[in-house]
C-alpha cells in the first residue's frame, strides 16, 4: 500500500516534470523541470530496491547533465526568446501532432492491449533473488565485468571518440580558410585566400594570434 | 563484506583472445597511433621517409604474426610450422624488400602508412582465424557468450578490415590536397571499423547497440571533419542529430525486446522465442518495429533515407566511401544477426515489415537518383537502391538469402570505394566539381580513370563480367528461390530503372564537353589512391569474371548462436 502511495506521488513529480520540459518558454525553467523529472525517476528506483541506480541517477543526469544543460544555454543567452510563432515548413506542426498522436496511440495499443502478459523465462534461481545477501552495488559490478565485461570496454573505445571529435570539432579555424558555399553557384571555383592575405587587420601569426583566431571562428559561426 | 564475497564465487567469463585479435588490432593500433602522434608531433625530415619505408616490412611482419597467432588453440603454431623452413626466410625477406618499395614508390604519409598496415594485419588476422581455427573448431565465443566468432562475422570482419585499407589510402592524398593533415581522421576511422566488428559478432543486443554507436560517433565526426567547408560541417551535424535519433529508436526497440523476451542476449531470445510462449505479442511487434527503424537509418533504407544525399554530398568524399562500404556492411550484419538469429521463429512477423522496407527503398534509390545533377548525390541514392537489393536478400530468410547478402556486401564494398575514389581525385580542391557537368569531357583528361568509373558504374547497373552483376542475380536469385516472385520483379525493374542514371554520367564523361574552366584540370593523381582505385576495379572485375572463390566464401559464411558454455 505504501509502495503505491509513493509510486503515485513519484510519477505524478516526473509527469508534471516532463509536461514542464515541453511547456514552458523560458528554457531555463525548462532544465529545472527536467531535474523534478530525474529526481523522481531516482524515486521510483528507489521503490525498486535499486539504490545505486537512485544515487546515480541523481549525481549524474540531475548533477552533471542538466547542470551542462544550463551552461550551453547560458553560453547562448538567456534572454534570446525563441520565437515559435515561425513554421519553417506549412503546415509541419499540425502534421506533428498527427504522427505524434498516432505513434502514441499505435504504442498504446500495441503494448497495452496485445501483450499477453509474457515477459520473459527468467529462471527463478538462488542467483537472481532480490534477497541472496549482495547488496545492489555487488550485484551490477558482478554483472559489469561477468556478463557485461565485452560491452564495458568498448564504451572506453566510445569515450576516446568523444575526446578525439570533441577536440578535432572544436579547433578553431581562420575566417579567411573557410571555403565559400557551394550553392548557389557550384561552378565558382575555390576561393581560398591565400595565407597571410589579411594579416594586417588581423594579426593571426604566432602564439599572440590565437584568442584572434577564436574570435574570427566566433564570428563566423554567429554570421 | 569481503567474507560475503568469498561466499558466492564470481564466475568470469570465458576470452578466447585470438578471435578479439582484429578487433584488437584496430582499436590498439588506433590508440597507439594517437598517443604516439599526440607525443611526437613532427619527426625530424631525414628520419621520415626511412621511418615511412620501414612500416612496408613491418606491415609484413605484422599480417604474418597477426595469422600465427589466431590459429590454433596452441599458441604460434602458425609461426612456427613456417619456421622450419629455410625458404620460407628467402621468401619473407623478398616480400619485406618489395613492400618497403611500394611504401617508398607510393609517396605515402605516415598515420596513412601505418592505418593501412593495422588494416592489413587486421585482415590477416581474419584469414588466419578462418582458416586455421574456424574451418577446424567452428564457431566459438570469443568473451563470455557476448561476442561470437562465426563465418559470417569473419567475413565482414575482412571487409571492414579491407575498406580501411582501401579508404586509408584514399585520405592520405585528400587530406594533403585539402590541407587537412593529422591523424584524427585516420584514428577515428580505426575506432569506427572496430566498432563495426564488434557489431558483425555480437551476440547480445547491447553489445550491438555499443558497437553501433562506436561506428557511428566517430563516422559523425568524420563527415563534419572539413572544418573549412560549411557543407561538411553541415553533413556532420545532421548526420548526428538524426542518427543519435535513430539510435533512440534502437534503445527502445531494445528494451522492448527485453520486455517481451527477459533477456538482451540473442541466445536466450533465441531459445524464449522458440519455445513458443509468444505469440502476437504487441510488445514483441513493437520491438520489431523500433529495432527496424534503428537498423533501416544506418543502412539508409527507405523511408529512414532523408540524411543520406545530403550528408554524402557534404561530407569528404573518402569518408562517404567508408560510410558507404563499412558503415553500410556492418549494419547489415548487425541487422542479419538479430533478424535472422534471434529472432527467426517470428519470420512471418517480421518478413512483411523487411519486405515492405526493401520495395520503399529500391523505388525511392533508383527514381529519385534520376533527377539529381550532383554526381554525389546521385550515388548517394543509388547507395540507397543497393540497400534495397541486399534487404531483399535479408527478406528471402534463407540460407541463400544470407549467402546473397554476404556477397552483395563484399562486392559492393569495393565497388563504392572505387566510385568514390574517383569522386575523390577528380572533384578538385574543397570537392567542388561534383556536378554532372564537372565530369564533362573526362574520358579526354582522364581516360584511364575515366574507364575504371564507367565500369564500376557498369557493375552498379548490374552488367555482366562485373562483380556487380553477379550480386544481384544472387540476390535476385534467392528471392526466388524462397517464392517471393513480386519482390524480384520489382529489384529487377528498379534495376533497369536505376541503370538510366549510370548511363548518364559515363555519357557525360564519353561525350559532354568540357567548357573552358573546369576545376579538374587532368593533373596527376596521388598515386595511394591510384593504387586503391586499381584494387577495387581489379576486384570488381575478377569476382565478376570469376565469382566463384568469393562465391564458396560467402556460402561457407554462416552467422551461428552459440549459447553459454
Amino acid at each position: 500500500m505504501s509502495e503505491e502511495i509513493v509510486f503515485i506521488i513519484s510519477a505524478v513529480i516526473v509527469l508534471v516534470g516532463a509536461l514542464g520540459v515541453v511547456l514552458s518558454r523560458n528554457p531555463v525553467h525548462s532544465a529545472l523541470f527536467l531535474i523534478q523529472t530525474l529526481m523522481g525517476v531516482a524515486l521510483l528506483f528507489l521503490i525498486e530496491d535499486a539504490h545505486f541506480l537512485a544515487a546515480v541517477q541523481v549525481v549524474v543526469y540531475a548533477g552533471a547533465i542538466v547542470i551542462l544543460f544550463l551552461f550551453v544555454i547560458m553560453l547562448l543567452g538567456v534572454d534570446k526568446a525563441e520565437e515559435l510563432g515561425i513554421d519553417p515548413i506549412g503546415g509541419q506542426r499540425e502534421l506533428a501532432l498527427v504522427v505524434g498522436a498516432s505513434i502514441a496511440a499505435l504504442t498504446i495499443v500495441t503494448v497495452g492491449w496485445s501483450v499477453d502478459g509474457a515477459t520473459g523465462s527468467a529462471p527463478a534461481s538462488a542467483e537472481n533473488a532480490l534477497d541472496n545477501g549482495l547488496t545492489d552495488i555487488e550485484r551490477i559490478g558482478r554483472v559489469l565485468f561477468t556478463d557485461y565485461a565485452f560491452g564495458f570496454e568498448i564504451t572506453a573505445a566510445l569515450l576516446t571518440i568523444a575526446v578525439i571529435g570533441a577536440v578535432v570539432l572544436t579547433r578553431s579555424i581562420r575566417r579567411e580558410d573557410v571555403l565559400a558555399d557551394l550553392e548557389p553557384a557550384s561552378l565558382e571555383l575555390p576561393s581560398l585566400a591565400p595565407a597571410g592575405a589579411n594579416d594586417e587587420d588581423t594579426p593571426h601569426d604566432g602564439d599572440s594570434g590565437n584568442s584572434g583566431a577564436e574570435v574570427s571562428s566566433e564570428g563566423n559561426r554567429e554570421s | 563484506m569481503l567474507a560475503q564475497l568469498d561466499a558466492t564465487p564470481v564466475e568470469t567469463p570465458e576470452i578466447v583472445w585470438a578471435g578479439l585479435l582484429p578487433l584488437l588490432i584496430l582499436s590498439a593500433g588506433a590508440l597507439l597511433l594517437v598517443m604516439l602522434r599526440s607525443v611526437v608531433k613532427r619527426l625530424p625530415a631525414d628520419v621520415e621517409p626511412h621511418l615511412i619505408t620501414a612500416i612496408g616490412p613491418i606491415t609484413v611482419l605484422g599480417m604474418w604474426f597477426a595469422a600465427g597467432l589466431a590459429g590454433t588453440d596452441v599458441p604460434l603454431a602458425g609461426l612456427r610450422d613456417d619456421m622450419g623452413e629455410p625458404a620460407f626466410y628467402i621468401g619473407l625477406a623478398l616480400v619485406m624488400v618489395l613492400a618497403g618499395t611500394l611504401v617508398r614508390t607510393m609517396e605515402i604519409g605516415l598515420d596513412a602508412a601505418i592505418t593501412v598496415g593495422l588494416g592489413l594485419s587486421a585482415f590477416a588476422a581474419t584469414w588466419g582465424i578462418w582458416d586455421d581455427r574456424w574451418q577446424v573448431t567452428g564457431p566459438f565465443n570469443a568473451i563470455g557468450d557476448q561476442f561470437a566468432v562465426d563465418g559470417f562475422a569473419l567475413l565482414f570482419a575482412g571487409v571492414l578490415a579491407a575498406s580501411v585499407v582501401l579508404v586509408a589510402l584514399l585520405l592520405d592524398g585528400y587530406l594533403r590536397r585539402e590541407s587537412l593533415d593529422g591523424p584524427e581522421m585516420y584514428v577515428l576511422m580505426l575506432l569506427s571499423a572496430a566498432g563495426g566488428i564488434v557489431m558483425t559478432g555480437a551476440n547480445d543486443l547491447i553489445v550491438i547497440f555499443l558497437g553501433i554507436e562506436t561506428l557511428s560517433i566517430a563516422v559523425y565526426v568524420m563527415a563534419a571533419m572539413h572544418n573549412r567547408r560549411t557543407e561538411s560541417q553541415e553533413a556532420g551535424l545532421k548526420y548526428f542529430v538524426l542518427g543519435a535519433f535513430a539510435s533512440a529508436f534502437l534503445l527502445y526497440g531494445i528494451a522492448f525486446t527485453y520486455g517481451a523476451t527477459g533477456s538482451t542476449n540473442l541466445v536466450d531470445i533465441q531459445i524464449f522465442l522458440s519455445s513458443g510462449q509468444l505469440v502476437d505479442n504487441g510488445l514483441l511487434m513493437a520491438a520489431f518495429g523500433l529495432l527496424l527503424v534503428g537498423f533501416g537509418f544506418k543502412i539508409a533504407a527507405a523511408p529512414f533515407h532523408a540524411w543520406t544525399p545530403d550528408v554524402y554530398q557534404g561530407a569528404p568524399t573518402p569518408v562517404v566511401a567508408f560510410m558507404a562500404s563499412a558503415v553500410k556492411a556492418a549494419g547489415f550484419a548487425a541487422l542479419l544477426r538479430v533478424f535472422m538469429l534471434g529472432f527467426f521463429s517470428h519470420v512471418d512477423d517480421w518478413r512483411p515489415a523487411i519486405g515492405a522496407l526493401a520495395v520503399l527503398t529500391l523505388i525511392v534509390g533508383s527514381v529519385m537518383a534520376i533527377v539529381q545533377s550532383d554526381v554525389k548525390r546521385m550515388l548517394a541514392y543509388s547507395s540507397i537502391s543497393h540497400a534495397g537489393f541486399i534487404l531483399v536478400g535479408v527478406h528471402a530468410a534463407s540460407l541463400a538469402g544470407i549467402n546473397s547478402v554476404a556477397f552483395y556486401a563484399v562486392a559492393y564494398t569495393f565497388l563504392v570505394i572505387g566510385s568514390f575514389g574517383v569522386l575523390t581525385v577528380v572533384s578538385g580542391v574543397g570537392d567542388r566539381a561534383t556536378s554532372l557537368d564537372d565530369l564533362n569531357g573526362m574520358a579526354k583528361r582522364r581516360p584511364v580513370l575515366a574507364f575504371m568509373f564507367t565500369v564500376f558504374l557498369l557493375a552498379q547497373a548490374g552488367v555482366p563480367l562485373t562483380a556487380g552483376f553477379v550480386a544481384k542475380f544472387e540476390v535476385i536469385n534467392a528471392a526466388v528461390d524462397s517464392e517471393f516472385y513480386w519482390l524480384a520483379i520489382v529489384a529487377m525493374l528498379t534495376a533497369v530503372v536505376s541503370a538510366f542514371l549510370y548511363l548518364r554520367i559515363v555519357l557525360s564523361m564519353y561525350l559532354g564537353t568540357a567548357d573552358g574552366d573546369a576545376a579538374d584540370l587532368g593533373d596527376p593523381i596521388p598515386k595511394a589512391a591510384g593504387l586503391a582505385i586499381g584494387i577495387a576495379f581489379a576486384v570488381t572485375v575478377g569476382f565478376g569474371i570469376l565469382p566463384g572463390p568469393l562465391s564458396d566464401l560467402a556460402s561457407d559464411a554462416l552467422p551461428a548462436l552459440i549459447g553459454a558454455g
